[in-house]
């Protein structure tokens, strides 16, 4: 078998880092504020929002853009850094 | 111009855009027919994935939904949407650089195994089916309602229009034609939604109306007063949950890994040319269907306040004209219980019964009509609703074509078949499956809305896990995935048809496992999955040093060969 070498074992290592990062925000907004902890944000309002349920029907899709929009640009910077991005 | 002249106008006008477009992009290739050649834009390719996966449901009854069950409608927001998040991390780039036509195409080349392809082959079709069928019937529904024609007429129109592109312009075709129902099913989500929330709030933007006042009582927020005014008619407040948190927190979960897992999402990213355009196009798809996911709630709020605000408790004789249109369809329904002629509209927790049976779709199909607002906006709800069904339909169908022509032909049976023959199956393929799709349309098993939970289900407990192992894991071997992939699907079905069809008397919460439902019951299927293909891994030999290569190269955004050899 061809062993990957250090630099590629690298780039995956620094690759499931961003990965575990976004990810773990990825479950907070939605599974930790939208349903796990959304009564206790309740109490807590913005606008005529309780925070919680804001969080479970708006506040959740949002972060769901956001967290894919990071990733992207940290992944292109990643590849470029490992010189492993495609070449138009 | 009345109604159904601006509907017929509409309705025309979008179907000749559709034909255009199919016209000028059909594919003459199977590397077009099957990923339109592997060279959609990012942002276009985004935009097809967002018609794509918003079907008929998300846009007529999501937002019904959402209305008659407050807080908790966000396991459908949430679960939509979340599963996008999955799919740019964690599969959408790897899918791309492997490079393939099909998703059982890469499960069977990463686990060197026919049984698996197969395995893949049997979900993808069972999945696609489900799904085409209440599409097609979404179709008619809009048709009936709209355009006064047969049901049965408007699903073959709906067929007529699919078969047109879907067979003529395979993927390339469907990609493009895509792009214009996507244009045509958001802004004909948006005009009435914008609409609405003017009225109601006196703000242009839903999703601030949402939180926003009441136009016509300063100061008083809307969902304070759509709690208030639940609480008075004896329903729970709108803001509060009346599903168990572990139920939520599953079907949330099933929603979403089943997304990521569904067969024609999946396809969609091999689409693209490269794969910083595989990430880039979840994040575009996921931005696009947030436009439409994050007003839904908001539209939901505003025809419940209108709803609990009109016709709660009026006499029978004033009721505006809207109802009784409605009355027509069957959508609503008033039995005058205490025979006094007035409307009683009241929940389970109030003492007066309730006289009122309201479909959910309405909520969608009539909210302009109920607003009060021109012919031309409500007119634009029939076309848009039709986009989304049609978009889906053919996304579908391509899945059900490309399995039979290339997963069970060319990689199957008759390996020796030419391109062009391929090509030629796949249409016939594509035709067949309309026609059966149509089939069910018309004729709908009385189980369509039961078999959604099983496509997600199935696709959560299959699909989800068998990829991302593939992906993550270079030691997961054929018998692990296997042995996971049928542990997980068997689970899944058991319990499903256990409590759907076996016993539906016992579909309660207190006979499920833990109180998780038959909705959500595919995350345990996804984690029995897991379990079992792990162990199995275990006590089996690893895969060849091959595969394990092709592990690590499809690790790697830079390929050492040409970026893409399907075009050759």
């Amino acid at each position: 078998m061809h062993e990957p070498t250090h630099r590629r074992r690298q780039y995956w290592r620094r690759n499931l880092r961003a990965l575990t990062l976004l990810l773990s925000l990825w479950f907070i907004v939605s599974y930790g504020f939208g349903i796990l902890f959304v009564d206790q944000l309740d109490r807590l309002r913005i606008g005529g929002f309780k925070l919680g349920f804001w969080f479970a029907q708006q506040g959740s899709i949002y972060a769901f853009v956001l967290i894919i929009f990071v990733y992207v640009r940290w992944m292109n910077r990643l590849d470029r850094e490992f010189d492993v991005d495609e070449r138009n | 111009m009345n109604l159904q002249a601006w509907t017929f106008v509409l309705v025309g006008l979008s179907f000749a855009l559709y034909i255009g477009v199919a016209i000028w992009s059909r594919a003459r290739s199977t590397g077009e027919f099957y990923v339109a050649g592997g060279q959609v834009p990012a942002v276009i390719n985004g935009m097809a994935t967002a018609a794509d996966w918003m079907s008929a449901a998300s846009f007529i009854s999501m937002a019904g939904l959402i209305s008659f069950m407050g807080r908790d409608g966000a396991v459908y927001l949430m679960g939509w949407t979340g599963g996008y998040v999955l799919l740019a991390l964690l599969l959408a780039p790897y899918l791309r650089k492997f490079g393939k036509y099909t998703v059982p195409d890469f499960i069977g080349d990463r686990y060197y195994s026919q049984t698996a392809r197969c395995v893949a082959v049997v979900c993808a079709i069972f999945i696609s089916f489900t799904y085409v069928a209440g599409q097609m019937r979404g179709v008619g529904i809009v048709f009936s309602h709209f355009l006064n024609v047969r049901i049965e007429h408007g699903v073959l129109i709906g067929m007529g229009i699919v078969f047109f592109y879907a067979v003529l312009g395979g993927m390339k075709g469907i990609t493009y034609t895509q792009v214009a129902q996507y244009c045509v099913l958001i802004f004909a989500y948006l005009v009435p939604a914008i609409f609405i929330s003017a009225l109601v709030t006196g703000t242009v933007f839903p999703q601030l109306g949402f939180g926003g006042t009441l136009a016509s009582e300063p100061g008083v927020f809307l969902l304070d007063r759509l709690d208030q005014l639940s609480q008075e008619l004896g329903f729970a407040r709108y803001t509060e949950g009346r599903k168990e948190t572990i139920d939520v927190f599953f079907i949330t979960a099933a929603l979403m890994v089943g997304t990521a897992g569904l067969p024609h999402v999946l396809v969609r990213f091999y689409t693209v040319p490269k794969v910083s355009a595989a990430r880039s196009s979840a994040g575009w798809a996921l931005l696009f269907i947030a436009i439409l996911y994050t007003t839904a709630p908001a539209v939901a709020a505003f025809a419940r306040a209108n709803l609990l605000g009109t016709v709660a408790d009026i006499p029978y004789a004033e009721v505006p004209a809207w109802f009784k249109n409605w009355e027509l369809t069957g959508l609503i329904q008033f039995d005058d219980l205490s025979g006094d002629g007035r409307v009683q509209y009241r929940g389970p927790l109030s003492e007066i019964p309730n006289e009122l049976t309201i479909d959910r779709d309405i909520m969608v199909l009539a909210n302009p009509e109920i607003a009060g607002l021109p012919n031309w906006v409500v007119a634009l709800v029939a076309a848009g609703g039709l986009a989304a069904a049609l978009s889906t339909a053919a996304g579908l169908l391509l899945v059900i074509s490309s399995s039979i022509a290339h997963d069970l032909l060319k990689k199957g049976w008759r390996p020796s078949i030419s391109e062009h023959e391929e090509l030629v199956a796949a249409r016939v393929a594509a035709g067949v499956a309309v026609i059966i799709a149509g089939y069910f349309g018309i004729h709908p098993p009385g189980f369509v809305a039961q078999v959604v939970a099983f496509a997600f289900g199935l696709a959560a407990a299959s699909f989800f896990p068998a990829i991302l192992r593939g992906i993550f894991s270079k030691r997961m071997n054929k018998e692990g995935a296997v042995a996971g992939m049928i542990a997980g699907i068997s689970f899944t079905a058991g319990y499903i048809i256990f409590f759907k069809f076996i016993r539906p008397a016992w579909n309660t919460p207190q006979y499920w496992w833990f109180g998780i439902s038959p909705e959500g019951i595919g995350t345990a299927g996804m984690l029995l999955n897991f379990a079992v293909s792990w162990a199995v891994c275990r006590l089996t030999p690893p895969p060849p040093e091959a595969v394990q290569d092709f592990v690590e190269e499809i690790r790697i955004p830079r390929s050492a060969g040409p970026a893409h050899e399907i075009d050759a």
